[in-house]
């Protein structure tokens, strides 16, 4: 599509992928008219401080929002927010909003995210009864986060650890529920699952794996406890499920716009109809490095995705895929994340982990596919690009401390 | 408010009113300062704020601490006084701070 031809760009949804569509649409030189639809009452913000900083205060709102309120005028974007897309007319390329309102379009972003998986059990609408996506939803569970209350948290992934080591820190009484034999068992290890149960065993968390959840009970409509299969009822003031996302992607599929798990995009983040774009939590996409489409629920997805969606808009050169990469705050470790480790054959454990420094990599035919490193930078930033360079590594070398990160990077890049 | 002077790789100079207690990469996004990507809001997870601190404020940007060190071992392009701008806390100290970026953050 030729710059030329697009004079009208909307984009619906206004996370982390919007912002950066936004930005570098304006960087890219676009000049026309830019509107951004947002359903949340709320500009742009970053969400990983929700389950962290933000959570326990120590994080000023005005230090969420990707750019203040007059950068979007300056930048002369239209920003419609409380506004819901609800229907994609594609003959005539227009979008319709909830209130009636309709926005043609030269050119489509869906940056629709995603939204919390709802807990399938009964008494999940009681008071008390929390997700953890917005900032709505921090404002409605701050003020119950009282020292010495109990808290139940329904789902071991990192949200529902990062909350869990918040509520800790300010002194609530935590239990941790989770359904699998072992916590972060869809995301990592053995490894470093049983490096972060013992962490937070250690820190007073109360973790139960392997725990079916039966149902929320409450009185005079607030929850009191969680009732797990066995009958046994944990005493709870307040309850937060963090069971996973799902990708809003009815928009699109409602439009006939291919789908499976999340919006198909190609690697310029192009669905199956050329004028719409998806960006971010929402979208499937080519994971070059990994032979394989997939969705990806980070901040460096919905960057990577924003960008690939703006340059292609524009027929800039199609920015680098950069290996993906995460991270997650719990006490004082820092995990940073470089890579996919589904399907390894073998891992290497570098460093100690009663030292609290360490990274697990992962290996597939001896070739490095994903590290996860903590409190260990120079593990995380030398593997992002062995990653991305198909290092072939000798584990015997990998797991060697008294070979500084450096020069294994180095050699393995010689 | 202290000023501080962003100089772009190529010379290019912005001096932009600094909000105290805010860091110099906020500071810098929220100005649409060029050549700082921020990728992970000031988590010190990601490197791409790398900024280099005129030598006469090294010492009032503040000690580093050691996630940012070993961050900043493996960036691109380091030098002595290189920083991770979401680490360097804006204070009155710091007015008259120029901080110059890279030509890349990758």
């Amino acid at each position: 599509m030729a710059s030329g031809e697009v004079r009208r760009i909307v984009i619906a949804g206004a996370g982390q992928a919007a912002a950066q569509a936004l930005q570098s649409l304006r960087q890219g030189g676009f000049d026309g008219s830019l509107t951004l639809v947002g359903d949340e009452p709320a500009l742009p913000y970053q969400r990983p401080p929700l389950s962290k900083a933000y959570m326990k205060g120590e994080f000023e709102e005005e230090r969420l929002y990707f750019k203040p309120a007059a950068w979007y005028e300056d930048q002369k974007v239209e920003v419609l927010l409380g506004a819901r897309a609800t229907r994609i007319e594609r003959p005539n390329r227009t979008l319709h909003l909830g209130h009636g309102a309709t926005l043609p379009y030269d050119a489509l972003i869906l940056a629709t995210g995603s939204r919390p998986r709802p807990l399938p059990c009964k008494g999940a609408d009681l008071q008390g009864v929390h997700d953890l996506r917005t900032l709505a939803d921090v404002e409605r569970i701050r003020p119950q986060m009282v020292e010495g209350r109990n808290i139940v948290i329904i789902g071991a992934g990192y949200i529902g650890l990062e909350a869990a080591a918040v509520a800790r820190q300010m002194g609530l009484n935590v239990t941790v529920l989770e359904m699998a034999p072992r916590v972060l068992a869809r995301v990592t290890s053995p490894v470093l699952s049983e490096f972060y149960a013992g962490e937070h065993r250690r820190q007073g968390v109360t973790i139960l794996t392997a725990t079916q959840l039966s149902h929320l009970d409450g009185k005079d409509g607030t929850v009191t406890g969680a009732v797990l299969a066995d009958g046994t009822v944990i005493p709870a003031d307040m309850v937060l499920s963090g069971i996973g996302i799902l990708p809003n992607e009815e928009l699109a599929k409602d439009a006939g716009i291919a789908c499976s798990n999340g919006i198909l995009v190609d690697r310029d983040a192009r669905t199956s109809d050329p004028a719409i774009f998806a960006a971010g939590d929402c979208a499937s996409r080519p994971l070059v490095h990994y032979g394989r489409d997939g969705r990806l629920e980070s901040v460096h997805n919905a960057i990577e995705q924003g960008k690939l969606a703006a340059a292609a808009i524009l027929g800039l050169p199609r920015p680098a895929e950069d290996c993906p990469w995460f991270w997650s705050d719990q006490y004082d470790l820092k995990l940073q994340i470089a890579g996919l480790s589904q399907g390894y054959d073998t891992h290497v454990i570098r460093g100690d982990p009663v030292a609290r420094k360490f990274a697990v990599f992962y290996l597939r035919n001896e070739t490095l596919i994903a590290v996860d490193a903590v409190n260990s930078p120079p593990e995380f930033l030398a593997s992002k690009k062995l990653i991305m360079a198909g290092a072939k590594l000798a584990p015997a070398k990998l797991g060697d401390t008294s070979t500084p990160m450096k020069d294994i990077a180095a050699e393995a890049a010689a | 408010m202290p000023k501080i002077t962003f100089v772009a790789h190529d010379g290019a100079e912005r001096t932009i009113e600094a909000k105290n207690g805010m860091s110099v990469m906020e500071v810098a996004v929220n100005n649409s300062v060029p050549g700082i990507d921020a990728d992970c809001g000031g988590a010190c997870a990601c490197a791409t704020c790398h900024v280099y601190v005129d030598e006469a404020f090294l010492a009032k940007a503040g000690e580093q601490q050691e996630m940012e060190k070993s961050m900043l071992d493996f960036a691109e392009n380091v030098r002595p006084n290189s920083r991770l701008s979401c680490q360097i806390k804006v204070t009155d100290a710091l007015d008259g701070l120029r901080v110059t970026t890279p030509e890349s953050q990758h």
